[in-house]
């Protein structure tokens, strides 16, 4: 590759997660890595020598044009309070807000990436009562809008790219900012939330170790059980995009196959769901369906799933481990 | 007398600035200010108890298992759980990999690097320093990272995902291991040994503990050509052993819980002084100089979190928390000193106080002695049994207590709910207490108190020893302030 692209990483109202889970990144560290794929990381406030005055000297030469910048990262919710004044996080060093060093800085950006699901949509600061004001950069968790407007492009062309997640996929965000810095990723490859399309057509649902389960309806009703965790505990990985159990976190994990809920943590507003590992039900149906399936449909095909239930998956999703084994016999009902 | 701000402070997590007062060539005094509030406390109340497994993790992607550690710990207490013993083993083993995680993220990552600095051009032992630790090209980091990725697979097993994960329940972890995931689990630990004790340890993890005093520390320094023993020399060298210095006390709430009491004992100690209980009921946050709303010096069970950035004398999002009125240094010095490990309690009996060099010692001291309990905790994992308590969880009215230990040190979460929603929830975490500003009575916290003294020749701002003091605390704004 002969052109390299500058990366400026940083961090406004965040917890931290997106950086440590990047750091997973490259086989022989993240560094590397990125030198591998022609980044050159001007400063990211957890690897960088650069410290103080060095820092900020380089943010204003960034901010008045006399340095070029090729990709800007933000990790963490823009914080606007309080009343609008952003004083809630101040970049240490600087008299100035991170509300205002972000606007400063990302109309100079080639392409802003927002890394998590903080800085594309507001993410848990925003919420409810949401005590700093917390927004995404071109998204709140209501809608579009977010710190940098609606009409926001960066000198690319390019909306802000959202790697949302809490925290997002090392790959998911590694893979983006290749993708920046080789110049392969258009306004297509976006979804409508500015995501990533190679993780966000995807829901987490798919490739999930429990699908079986989720076909028969043989519903897990504590944690741990082995059951789909849509009926009962609060599994939204029907509704939320991710190819989570498609590739898998931390050598072969994913939420799902850990045996908890997922929480819909690529999704804007998540952080205000109420009661996360419990189902809202009507009328013994759950609320939230399966993004695409009308009701009346996943109604029938429900009651004609459970009234087919081989023995083996209605025991094993009760149970922590497989109770009865495949085969014939004590497997058929 | 000058005035200096330094930040942003990078290689710490999170936002952090310090203003010095600086004279004759040292620091005078030191404030230190948590720029960063996002208000989890305030977003916690109103929701349904079980949902703070969720949300209060995501204080920090660093130490998030810490943080569901002691939101389930505070969750347990209120409802009466009993957790399955294998839960509370798997649960453990996660939690000692991600602390483990941050101790060498921290060693490699974020203060190694400094003395890569050209500030130390000239002395003889700076061109290796320089190969081995710069930032982001030394050698170190470029093996650490790797082995921090391999021994983030622990998650992977037992945690589905990391950061952020909800396998920590009131009733255990969710996720049963069947024996290939135990064979798995027991690999990741054997490669973990192997890397560490190649590349930090130089020598074998029971011949590193088996070191217990100062001479016999410098005979393991002199002769290692491993990270550590080089830290050591270059310490040696720089006068880290005698910088940064608190004067304690020193504060643990008690590590890895288990059956058969804490792998490390809670309580208090002071350095030259021996063990004593610990009464967390004399916690108070002091409010006095922080950007909140005035209010007397609570207990966090009855305590308020209510911003106001106009404070007039507030310096920073941080609380004050004392124990008996006094700021107390917490981190893993004060776990191992608490705990009574032999070469920690000489080094801090000899020297009268922490230092740089003995913060950075303890966390690899604490490893070594993590890589021991995490295989036993593997061999007792029994495979016939239930990983999470069958028992459905009931949160009535009622309060909650969880203490815990962060790598970085003591972290409680305090709970009250009313009417199957959360009325209060409080945290304190390491670094509130690290990095603490003064009280009402004017007593600096301890970054405060060990900054003072530290040389900062006629540039305050570009002082390394400076870094080397904020950077052994292994601070977490993102906790700090939360």
């Amino acid at each position: 590759m002969a052109d390299r692209s500058t990366l400026l990483w940083l961090q406004a109202g965040s917890c931290g997660g997106c950086t440590m889970a990047v750091l997973e990144c490259g086989a022989r560290g993240w560094s590397a890595e990125l030198n591998a794929v022609g980044i050159d990381l001007i400063w990211h406030p957890s690897v960088s020598l650069a410290t103080g005055a060095e820092v900020i000297e380089r943010l204003e030469r960034i901010e008045s044009g006399a340095e070029p910048l090729d990709i800007l990262c933000l990790e963490g919710a823009v914080l606007c309070g309080p009343n609008g004044t952003g004083r809630f996080n101040r970049f240490a060093g600087t008299d100035r807000t991170m509300l205002d060093w972000v606007r400063a800085l990302a109309p100079r950006a080639g392409t802003v990436v927002a890394v998590g699901s903080c800085a594309a949509f507001g993410g848990i600061p925003a919420g409810d009562p949401d005590p700093t004001d917390a927004r995404g950069l071109q998204h709140t968790a209501r809608g579009p809008g977010g710190v940098l407007g609606t009409d926001f492009r960066a000198r690319s062309g390019m909306p802000v790219i959202n790697v949302s997640g809490c925290a997002p996929h090392p790959g998911w965000i590694m893979e983006t900012l290749e993708a920046v810095a080789a110049g392969l990723i258009g306004p297509g490859d976006l979804d409508a939330l500015g995501r990533p399309r190679f993780f966000a057509d995807h829901l987490a649902h798919h490739g999930c170790s429990r699908n079986e389960f989720y076909e028969f309806k043989a519903s897990a009703e504590r944690p741990s059980d082995r059951g789909c965790m849509m009926e009962n505990l609060g599994c939204k990985a029907t509704q939320a995009v991710g190819d989570c159990n498609q590739r898998s976190w931390n050598g072969g994990g994913t939420c799902t196959d850990g045996g908890y809920a997922c929480v819909a943590c690529t999704a804007p507003g998540f952080e205000n769901i109420r009661g996360f590992l419990a189902t809202p039900k009507i009328a013994g149906i759950p609320v939230g369906l399966p993004l695409d399936m009308p009701k009346a449909w996943f109604v029938a095909l429900a009651a004609l799933s459970k009234s087919a239930t081989p023995k083996r998956v209605r025991d094993n999703a009760r149970a922590d481990r497989p109770v009865v084994p495949p085969g014939r016999g004590p497997g058929t009902r | 007398m000058t005035r200096t701000i330094v930040g942003p402070f990078n290689r710490v997590e999170g936002d952090l600035e310090v203003r010095l007062e600086t004279g004759d060539g040292v620091v005078r005094e030191a404030r230190v200010t948590t720029p960063l509030y996002r208000g989890f406390e305030q977003i916690l109340v109103g929701r349904a108890p079980a949902d703070a497994l969720v949300i209060a993790p995501r204080i920090c992607g660093i130490c998030s298992v810490s943080q569901s550690m002691a939101a389930v710990a505070a969750l347990r207490a209120l409802s009466g759980t009993v957790a399955a013993p294998n839960g509370v083993l798997a649960a453990n083993i996660a939690h000692a990999a991600e602390n483990i995680a941050d101790h060498l993220t921290h060693f490699v990552v974020f203060f190694m690097p400094d003395f890569a600095r050209p500030d130390y051009a000239g002395a003889a032992w700076h061109p290796a320093a320089a190969e081995r630790f710069a930032a982001e090209t030394g050698a170190a980091s470029a093996e650490i990272l790797p082995v921090r990725a391999r021994l983030l697979h622990v998650m992977g097993l037992i945690a589905g995902k990391w950061p952020h994960s909800l396998a920590f329940q009131p009733g255990g972890t969710t996720r049963a291991l069947d024996l290939g995931a135990r064979m798995r689990l027991a690999g990741i630990w054997r490669d973990f040994r192997a890397a560490f004790e190649r590349i930090v340890l130089g020598v074998p993890v029971e011949d590193f503990l088996a070191i217990e005093t100062a001479g016999a520390l410098a005979a393991y320094a002199e002769a290692g050509r491993a990270d550590l023993p080089h830290f050591l020399r270059i310490a040696a060298a720089t006068g880290c052993d005698r910088l940064g210095r608190g004067p304690g006390p020193l504060m643990s709430f008690g590590a890895y819980h288990g059956e058969d009491g804490a792998l490390f004992a809670g309580g208090l100690t002071e350095p030259s002084d021996g063990w004593r209980p610990l009464d967390p009921d004399r916690i108070a946050e002091d409010l006095s100089h922080a950007w909140m709303q005035d209010g007397p010096a609570l207990h966090p069970a009855r305590g308020e979190t209510r911003p106001d950035v106009d404070r007039p004398e507030g310096y920073s999002f941080a609380k004050a928390p004392r124990l008996d009125g006094r700021p107390v240094e917490v981190g893993a010095v004060a776990r191992q000193a608490v705990d009574g490990q032999p070469l920690i309690r000489a080094l801090l009996e000899r020297d009268g106080a922490t230092t740089v060099t003995t913060r950075i010692l303890a966390r690899m001291v604490e490893t070594a002695r993590l890589v021991l309990a995490v295989e036993g905790w593997v061999r007792a994992l029994d495979l016939r049994e239930a990983f999470c308590a069958p028992e459905a969880v009931r949160y009535g009215d009622g309060a909650g207590e969880g203490l815990v230990e962060a790598a970085r040190g003591a972290l409680g979460h305090w709970i009250a709910v009313r009417g199957e929603r959360i009325q209060r929830y409080q945290i304190v975490a390491p670094t509130t207490w690290n990095f603490s500003p003064r009280d009402a009575a004017g007593r600096p916290g301890p970054l405060e108190q060990a900054l003072v003294g530290t040389p900062v020749g006629d540039q305050p701002g570009r002082a390394v020893a400076v870094q080397h003091v904020v950077r052994s605390f292994d601070p977490c704004m993102v906790c700090t302030a939360h």
